[in-house]
């Protein structure tokens, strides 16, 4: 298993281990499950990336490790242990000193993000005040620091501004800087690039990779990129519709996609050699979390549903290390798609 | 061509600031005049504001009483500008109580939301149900009549006004992401509520707290002229105001001093509180 994924180890366990996780939101159409049967690990050095569409459950997963999930929301099922230590027992307080200490969280959107009225030294420093009881003057100095090592051009001048005086690359670089204060094990990014344009994104992912290298942190990416997950990430789970359909090295999942849904998304990702030709989108929508088919809950935007997919299939093994949520993989694959008369859908 | 449009423009500019920036120096400037008035009362005022001269009953505006005397003689000029200081001080003390009582309800209820916000809300309602002059006459009432139960008074009547302010503006603030973010930081709700919230909601409350001002000394005066407020013999405009009402055909000057202050007094607050509003409006600005 080492050999599949390298950064597995055995003396230790995962820095982020969920467990047959269920997130449950109670709303007027009745109870949603957002995120269900959710497996997933991050080892310490690694980073992981969650890849899927809006509303496929992604931030509500790293919302669930964070213990920010709204009101309405519950941990219905299943557990998250942070380095081995299960996370959904402690209570409100414990769990606020490991948020900012142990884990660290970087938002999509730094700049509102950022407090406005409150200067950039101030804000990257306030970690150390809220864990560490640090003085005002001695946190503000350790946040210069902080800018230095996310390579923020003139910290000293800099670390005096507001948020609005920042670029959007900056902005990202103060936020990750604030993540990075206590050296946390474990740091979420929730689409940290998706606001910033390719040459900036670029300097942020390099960033990213340059923290996991000195102090090896474990990172969980998420995105609805493809091609930051092909830039950075070691690992990749593809999430749809609350549910993981597909999993494993990242190498391996751009060769060999296994299941339908990631190779369409791999398909409508557009590259320099499909540019010129047509860019496929896939038919349909996501289904809401309230209404939910029985069976694959890809099954009614799938080109190649057959009988079986009125039941739900569970992972199954497409080589080692590498699984997808398909029952193209347990059956000999049918020549084509099934017939449509025959096909199952959702009212099933 | 594009040196006259540029012109124009900078003309338009000018016009617009001389008239925006014109009517806050006015305001300041009255509002200046007021509190220095009401600051350095001893020194200002010509004479005592309490002592009495039976010789100089009900004179007329003349080269030693500018502003004529009273009923027992008093110089009305000194007793106008004593009780400015009166009308400032239960401004401050009242706007200060709802200030700080709204701010802190609006954002506890916003914040914590739930049954909080419900039962906070509701509370607040009521108090808003009654007139502002009545509600205060039943606090009087029940507390007792002096000048520092007015000021809780009307700091009363401010709170829900500024509650309802601050709800809406945390209602803002809290759908920020760098709420979520300083959560996300492991950041204690008391700190979120002082350091994240209470910084971005301030700026509407000030400038409503410079237009309550002004309410806040109408208010006293009315107060007063009612005999609720600043108790005989300490002057203020609005029992000043109320013995000027029973000498208006002999000694009009004894209800228009008192009258004229209280107008001009407002007139500066408003002034400068709608100033601030305009500067801090970010439809108004260039």
């Amino acid at each position: 298993m080492a050999a599949i994924r390298p950064h597995r180890r055995d003396d230790r366990p995962p820095t982020l281990a969920i467990r047959d996780l269920r997130v449950e939101i109670e709303t007027r159409r009745g109870r949603a499950r957002v995120v269900e049967d959710m497996n997933l690990d991050v080892w310490p050095g690694e980073i992981v990336g969650l890849i899927g569409e809006s509303g496929s459950g992604k931030t509500m997963t790293a919302l669930a490790v964070l213990g920010l999930m709204p009101r309405q929301a519950g941990i219905a099922a299943g557990g998250i242990d942070l380095a081995g230590r299960p996370l959904t027992e402690l209570d409100d307080a414990e769990r606020r000193a490991v948020r900012g200490d142990r884990i660290a969280y970087i938002p999509q959107d730094a700049l509102r993000a950022l407090n406005p009225v409150l200067r950039i030294d101030t804000q990257v420093g306030e970690p150390y005040r809220i864990h560490r009881a640090m003085p005002w003057k001695q946190a503000a100095a350790r946040a210069v620091e902080l800018l230095r090592a996310v390579h923020l051009a003139q910290p000293e001048q800099r670390a005096r501004e507001y948020p609005h005086q920042f670029s959007g690359g900056m902005q990202q670089r103060a936020m990750i800087a604030m993540g990075l204060a206590l050296e946390p094990e474990l740091l979420i990014a929730d689409e940290p690039t998706t606001a910033l344009d390719v040459t900036v994104q670029a300097q942020v992912l390099k960033l990213l990779r340059e923290i996991r290298d000195t102090h090896g942190t474990a990172i969980l990416l998420i995105t609805h990129d493809l091609g930051v997950i092909a830039e950075v990430c070691d690992w990749v789970y593809v999430m749809y519709a609350g549910a993981v359909l597909e999993q494993g090295p990242v190498r391996r999942i751009f060769e060999r996609p296994a299941h339908p849904y990631t190779q369409a998304l791999l398909r409508a990702t557009p590259t320099v050699r499909s540019v010129q030709g047509e860019l496929l989108s896939i038919p349909g929508q996501i289904p809401p979390p309230y209404e939910l088919p029985s069976g694959c809950r890809f099954a009614d935007r799938c080109p190649r549903r057959f009988e079986r997919c009125v039941r739900e299939p569970a992972h199954l093994e497409v080589e080692p290390g590498h699984t997808a949520r398909c029952w193209l993989l347990a059956a000999p694959a049918p020549l084509a798609a099934g017939p449509p008369e025959r096909r199952a859908g959702r009212d099933a | 061509m594009t040196a006259n449009a540029a012109r124009a423009g900078r003309a338009r500019r000018t016009r617009f600031n001389l008239r925006r920036w014109g009517l806050l120096l006015a305001g300041g400037l009255l509002t200046a005049i007021v509190v220095f008035a009401a600051l350095f009362a001893e020194v200002v005022a010509p004479f005592s504001p309490y002592d009495l001269d039976v010789d100089t009953m009900l004179q007329g505006p003349n080269a030693v009483h500018w502003l004529g005397t009273d009923e027992v003689g008093r110089d009305v000029l000194s007793r106008a500008i004593f009780a400015a200081r009166i009308s400032i001080v239960v401004a401050l003390v009242a706007v200060g109580v709802g200030l700080i009582g709204g701010t802190v309800i609006g954002i506890v209820a916003a914040y914590f939301g739930g049954w909080i916000d419900l039962a906070l809300m509701r509370l607040m309602e009521l108090l808003f149900s009654f007139p502002a002059i009545l509600l205060a006459v039943i606090l009087l009432a029940s507390l007792g009549t002096n000048i520092l139960n007015a000021m809780l008074a009307i700091g009363i009547i401010f709170i829900p006004g500024f509650s309802r302010l601050a709800r809406a503006a945390t209602n803002g603030v809290l759908r920020q992401q760098y709420i979520e973010a300083a959560r996300a930081i492991g950041m204690s709700d008391a700190r979120i509520l002082l350091r994240e919230i209470l910084p971005n909601v301030m700026t509407p409350l000030l400038v409503e707290a410079a237009v309550a001002f002004a309410y806040a000394v109408l208010l006293e005066s009315a107060l007063s002229f009612l005999g609720l407020g600043a108790q005989p013999p300490e002057p203020s405009w609005g029992n000043m105001l109320n013995t000027g009402r029973g000498f208006m055909a002999q000694a009009p000057w004894l209800g228009i001093v008192p009258g004229m202050a209280m107008f001009l007094c407002v007139l500066g607050f408003n002034l400068v509180g709608d100033g601030l509003r305009d500067a801090f409006d970010p439809h108004m600005r260039d």
